[in-house]
């Protein structure tokens, strides 16, 4: 049994140390295996290239003609800001759209039979969402600069939106994956997406300004995550709106920090239980 | 338990809601054997195979896969096994090639050792032509034939294969028991599921005859068969001879009941020693005044014990049920 010519070693020896970093090697090949399916399916990538293009262009040129700010600044300024904190929570929808379409086919079991980390399928999924991500900011911002969207202030704080923005996209992967794990078929998954994810998005300063909600849907909309990514990114981008009364409106890039935490404490362990326990039933 | 088998189960147990998919089903597989689960869809092939391969956890029961626990020691189980499922278990979008280096990868193996071992795959499953088009491309035996070797990336001490050759054309099949064959001859154990009597028969080298979840016949080919009973006597009446007479004839001296078939005209019935008492029933026939197109004695098939110890045929009940999970 143990004439194998592997370098797999035996349980026993197997501390802590070397399994994490097994774990962390067996994702990223899953997640460069994602990676490789978007390169031979490249409307996988629809999400993060034509959609937020559509947004910009729809959002600039039809309803923002409409839509006048409080504090009289440029509305494609506004804008473009609240696009990063939409397009960063879209994530979660694409992440178990993916999962499902995973876990529906045959694949899952090969990856169940193999002697790699429970997390791996998972984690490996959200790294290549992720990534995804990265383009999804490069693409927003060209259509933004195309539009008259600036960057005001400095390279440095403008890197330090992007941070906060995929630390944003990162934790919302988890809650996709959590999802992923609690619907059947892929095109649930994208219908769950539409019907949940879209009214989430617009309850929130993303697009117009909380003021002028009401009360009970201004609270909502002021505690919504995404609104505290669009803040955190008007402030750092510049072009930042009168901010409500709110603890998280007053302090976007903490509460930016704190939501993201949070989230991936909550919902990776739960993603990687709900796996465990889907799996083996 | 004892060391020296590759897979022994006690008494496994698994429901799906109110459908006892295993019910108490034991079975042991010496070290480099080839074990054949024969049985009909539904009679708990896959739900064994999973629970094997650590995919599904039995709700009664112990296994053991090369001297670990699947509960338990689930981790160790998966480093000694390879599983081909009855769907192939690809990434449609990769490349065959891709798939291979990736599971190698996974496998702990470094890229340049993953890249080494695909390519070797890839010539011996005779895929290396069609190994860098999409897996999306291949036909359905191709892709059984990747899913094979994508199982044998990491050299399994015990590979499972779970109705390998259903829906492949005869090339594929070929590979693939061309493959089991050579596996066994370098130590591999292999517990392969089939409906196939016949391939059953060709790979195994001892069967395990599974219906409703259990084990209900082990053996080699040949006991199974002994346990049928002995030679059968087939007859077949020509057209211008009464068939009735000549089933009166063989039930008189048959050791059981004749079977007749009216539209075949012909009668078969178990007649041990056949080839000793072959004389007196052609002398019978003969003053009965029946005339014969063909007479013969004729082993019992698998079909015939499959028969035998359920009751029913085999391809019958395939199509009365449907496996679960």
């Amino acid at each position: 049994m143990t004439a194998m010519s592997l370098p797999i070693t035996t349980a026993a020896a197997d501390p802590r140390l070397l399994r994490a970093w097994w774990a962390m090697k067996n994702s990223w090949v899953l997640a460069k295996r994602s990676v490789a399916r978007i390169a031979r399916e490249p409307e996988q990538l629809l999400d993060v290239t034509i959609q937020p293009v559509i947004f910009v262009l729809l959002f600039t040129y039809v309803f923002g003609s409409a839509i006048h700010l409080a504090g009289g600044g440029s509305y494609h300024q506004f804008l473009i800001s609240g696009m990063f904190g939409m397009t960063m929570a879209g994530t979660a929808p694409g992440t178990a759209v993916g999962l499902t379409t995973d876990m529906s086919t045959g694949l899952i079991d090969r990856f169940r039979s193999l002697p790699i980390s429970r997390a791996a399928v998972l984690a490996g999924r959200t790294m290549s969402d992720l990534a995804t991500q990265v383009l999804g900011i490069v693409v927003l911002s060209a259509a933004g600069l195309a539009v008259g969207w600036r960057i005001q202030h400095g390279i440095g704080d403008a890197l330090v939106a992007a941070g906060l923005s995929l630390l944003f996209a990162f934790a919302m992967t988890w809650v996709g994956a959590c999802a992923g794990m609690l619907i059947r078929s892929p095109e649930t998954a994208q219908a769950m997406g539409f019907i949940f994810f879209l009214p989430l998005a617009f309850v929130s300063n993303a697009f117009v300004p909380t003021q002028g909600m009401p009360a009970w849907l201004r609270d909502f909309a002021n505690w919504n995550p995404m609104s505290a990514v669009a803040a955190a990114c008007r402030n750092l981008f510049g072009g930042a709106a009168p901010a409500p009364d709110a603890w998280p409106m007053q302090h976007p890039e903490l509460a930016v920090l704190i939501w993201s935490v949070a989230l991936i404490a909550v919902f990776a362990p739960t993603a990687v239980y709900l796996y465990r326990r889907k799996v083996l039933r | 338990m004892s060391e020296s088998y590759a897979i022994e189960a006690a008494g496994l147990v698994k429901v799906f809601g109110r459908t006892r998919a295993l019910d108490g089903l034991d079975l042991q597989v010496g070290a480099g054997m080839i074990l054949g689960m024969l049985g009909p869809n539904g009679a708990g092939k896959t739900t064994t195979v999973r629970v094997l391969t650590t995919l599904l956890r039995p709700d009664q029961g112990t296994a053991r896969v090369a001297g670990y626990d699947v509960r338990t020691e689930a981790v160790q189980v998966r480093r000694e096994i390879g599983l081909t499922g009855q769907y192939a278990a690809l990434d449609e979008s990769l490349t065959g090639r891709a798939n291979l280096i990736m599971v190698g990868q996974l496998c702990r193996l470094p890229k340049k050792q993953a890249r080494q071992r695909a390519a070797e795959l890839l010539d011996e499953f005779d895929l290396a032509d069609a190994a860098d088009r999409g897996v999306k491309t291949y036909s359905g035996g191709m892709r059984r034939r990747l899913d094979l070797a994508a199982s044998l990336v990491a050299r399994p001490s015990i590979l499972f294969l779970d109705e390998p050759t259903t829906g492949l054309d005869p090339r594929s099949r070929m590979v693939t028991w061309d493959a089991v064959h050579a596996l066994t001859a370098s130590g591999t154990t292999v517990l392969l599921t089939t409906q196939h009597l016949d391939e059953a028969d060709q790979l195994a080298d001892s069967i395990a005859v599974v219906d409703h979840g259990r084990v209900i016949a082990e053996g080699t080919s040949a006991e199974l068969k002994a346990k049928v009973g002995g030679e059968r006597v087939l007859l077949t009446v020509a057209p211008e001879s009464d068939l009735g007479a000549a089933r009166d004839v063989l039930g008189r001296i048959a050791d059981g009941l004749p079977h007749v078939d009216p539209a075949a005209r012909t009668v078969e019935a178990p007649v041990d020693a056949g080839a000793r008492r072959m004389p007196e029933i052609v002398r019978e026939l003969d003053a009965a005044g029946v005339l014969l197109d063909d007479l013969g004695i004729r082993r019992p098939s698998l079909d015939d014990v499959f028969l035998t110890l359920t009751g029913r045929a085999a391809d019958s009940a395939a199509e009365s049920e449907k496996e679960v999970a």
